[in-house]
């Protein structure tokens, strides 16, 4: 059911990998749609192949059988209309921030004068104002994630990926940049695929919460999140949010995971 | 402050030494064609320094050592960057160059002298060959070096191949280039002046040989201090660019220290 406002279309997907002691078995029968500016997390223990899918999305992996659409157009490799953000902030060390966050539109030439203003309102956009000509290695962590995020929408993209963006951010960190994205995206209305293996922060951010499992990684139940946004923080203590993260959670104690 | 005591106390460790060596050679009437007294070295120094023979041997040694320098590393670093971006190339130089790199390059000497005469050439191509290594070696490594979550990041954005180099394997590369020129540079020098030995018309190895054939060994002493700060100044020269191109690294002392493991003269 490919409706012509879903931007991901996801069917039968399946990725193994060839190593020297056989085929892993990474992803299989994987099955979801992303329609156009919803964010959807998806959910799942390590290991369960949430960063392979990611890279198949991001053309970055070919996969093995199955369908991976974009806009109803096949993905078969890198596009100039997705923006990705990764665990770590993968920032240059030689460029400014501004020039960190202008890096796509270096690469696709997409005019430096044109794109700088957008970048300056971006940065400001994630506080980041007065800081675009220091360096990556005099920001925090934190300041550094909200660059990489910067530079993921910098191009416009019809898509934004993001894998474990806050997971090596420490808690309160993660807090605020809960609340930070979900005022960007209420801003701009991206499109976003957000991978997790924290199920409050899943839960907190999406519109809908795709569950997978491993082994091989499967998505065994979607959960939509109709609590209206902009959503606070004092929401985790909320009994609607507790209620929906013991659901999610069940999928993995039952099977003895921890997530 | 204990900065000041400390340079104070260098200087005085100096002096110190100077003057056990001054007495000792006196006490024990060490003749001058063995050890000569540092009095006398700043004599001979003094000498050559006032008539223009040092300065114009070591205009020639440092222009063969500068030659040598950006010949090898020019080389180095094109086929460098052609191991680094294909397997192929590499499939086929590796053999060369694993038997050029263990074979001691100052022994070729000789015969490159043979090849190119007693003049400037032989001193570059002898510095070539043996500043080469250090800055292959480590141009290769430092293409490679790229992290790959950066790649797969330029990957993301459909960059294509020379945008990848350009943008990212290049300046991650440039810690490590930095280290085999420095290297390279102190390799130079070595080059051209065992080619002087070898045979020369000109130059400061050329002149530490003739004041040995005349048993001028306070000469060579001053020959050799002048060869020391010549060595330490194009050392400094490359320090001062690495800190202005390497501003972003933090890791600088580990990639130098790395560097000088292969490749050796
Ligand atoms: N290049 C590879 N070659 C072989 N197996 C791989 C490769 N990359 C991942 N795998 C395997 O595929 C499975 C899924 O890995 P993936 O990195 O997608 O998991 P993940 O859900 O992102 O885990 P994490 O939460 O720890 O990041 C794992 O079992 C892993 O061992
Ligand atoms: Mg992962």
């Amino acid at each position: 059911m490919a409706r012509s406002a879903d931007v991901i279309h996801v069917k039968g997907l399946r990725k193994e990998y060839g190593t020297a002691r056989g085929t892993v078995l990474a992803l299989d029968g994987i099955d979801f749609t992303v329609g156009e500016g919803e964010f959807v997390a998806i959910v799942g223990p390590s290991g369960c192949g949430k960063s392979t899918l990611l890279k198949i999305l991001a053309g970055l992996l070919p996969a093995t059988r199955g369908e991976v659409n974009l806009r109803s157009v096949p993905i078969t490799g890198p596009r100039r209309d997705i923006g990705v953000v990764f665990q770590s902030p993968v920032l240059f060390p030689w460029r400014t921030v501004l020039d960190n966050v202008l890096l796509p539109v270096d690469v696709q030439r997409l005019g430096r004068e044109d794109n700088r203003s957008r970048a300056l309102g971006l940065l400001a956009l994630v506080g980041l104002s007065g800081f675009e000509h220091r360096y990556p290695w005099e920001l925090s962590g934190g300041m550094q994630q909200r660059v990489a995020i910067t530079r993921g929408l910098i191009h416009n993209p019809a898509m934004l990926l993001m894998d474990e963006p806050f997971g090596a951010l420490d808690a309160m960190t993660r807090e605020s940049l809960n609340l930070e994205l979900q005022r960007i995206w209420l801003e701009c209305r991206e499109t976003v695929v957000f991978i997790t293996h924290s199920i409050a922060e899943a839960v907190f951010l999406a519109d809908r919460v795709l569950i997978m499992t491993p082994r091989p990684g499967q998505i065994v139940e979607e959960v939509a999140v109709a609590i209206p946004r902009p959503r606070s923080l004092d929401l985790l203590a909320a009994p609607e949010f507790g209620g929906i993260v013991r659901r999610i959670r069940a999928h993995f104690s039952s099977k003895g995971i921890e997530a | 402050m204990n900065g000041v005591r400390n340079a104070s106390l260098r200087v005085l460790l100096l002096i110190a030494s100077l003057a056990v060596w001054e007495g000792a050679v006196r006490a024990l009437r060490v003749p001058a064609f063995i050890l000569p007294p540092p009095s006398q070295v700043g004599a001979a120094l003094y000498r050559g320094s006032v008539s223009g023979i040092y300065l114009q041997h070591l205009w020639i040694t440092l222009a063969e050592t500068l030659l040598g320098f950006l010949l090898g590393s020019v080389v180095a670093f094109v086929v460098g960057t052609a191991i680094a971006a294909s397997p192929r190339t590499e499939y086929f130089l590796y053999p060369y160059i694993v038997m050029f790199q263990s074979m001691p390059k100052v022994a070729l000497a000789p015969l490159v002298v043979v090849w190119f005469g007693l003049g400037l050439t032989s001193k570059v191509v002898s510095a070539a060959l043996i500043s080469f290594f250090p800055l292959l070696v480590n141009t290769i490594a430092g293409l490679r070096s790229a992290d790959e979550d950066r790649v797969d990041l330029m990957r993301s954005l459909a960059a294509s191949e020379l945008q990848i180099f350009r943008m990212l394997r290049l300046p991650s590369a440039l810690p490590f280039i930095m280290a085999g020129l420095e290297v390279a540079m102190v390799f130079s020098l070595v080059g051209a002046i065992v080619a002087e030995f070898v045979g020369a018309e000109a130059g400061l190895g050329m002149l530490i040989q003739s004041r040995n054939f005349s048993m001028d060994v306070a000469g060579e002493f001053a020959i050799l201090f002048i060869l020391a700060v010549l060595g330490l100044l194009l050392n400094a020269a490359l320090v001062s660019v690495r800190r202005r191109v390497l501003f972003w690294d933090p890791s600088q002392k580990a990639a130098l220290n790395s560097a000088s493991l292969r490749g050796g003269p």
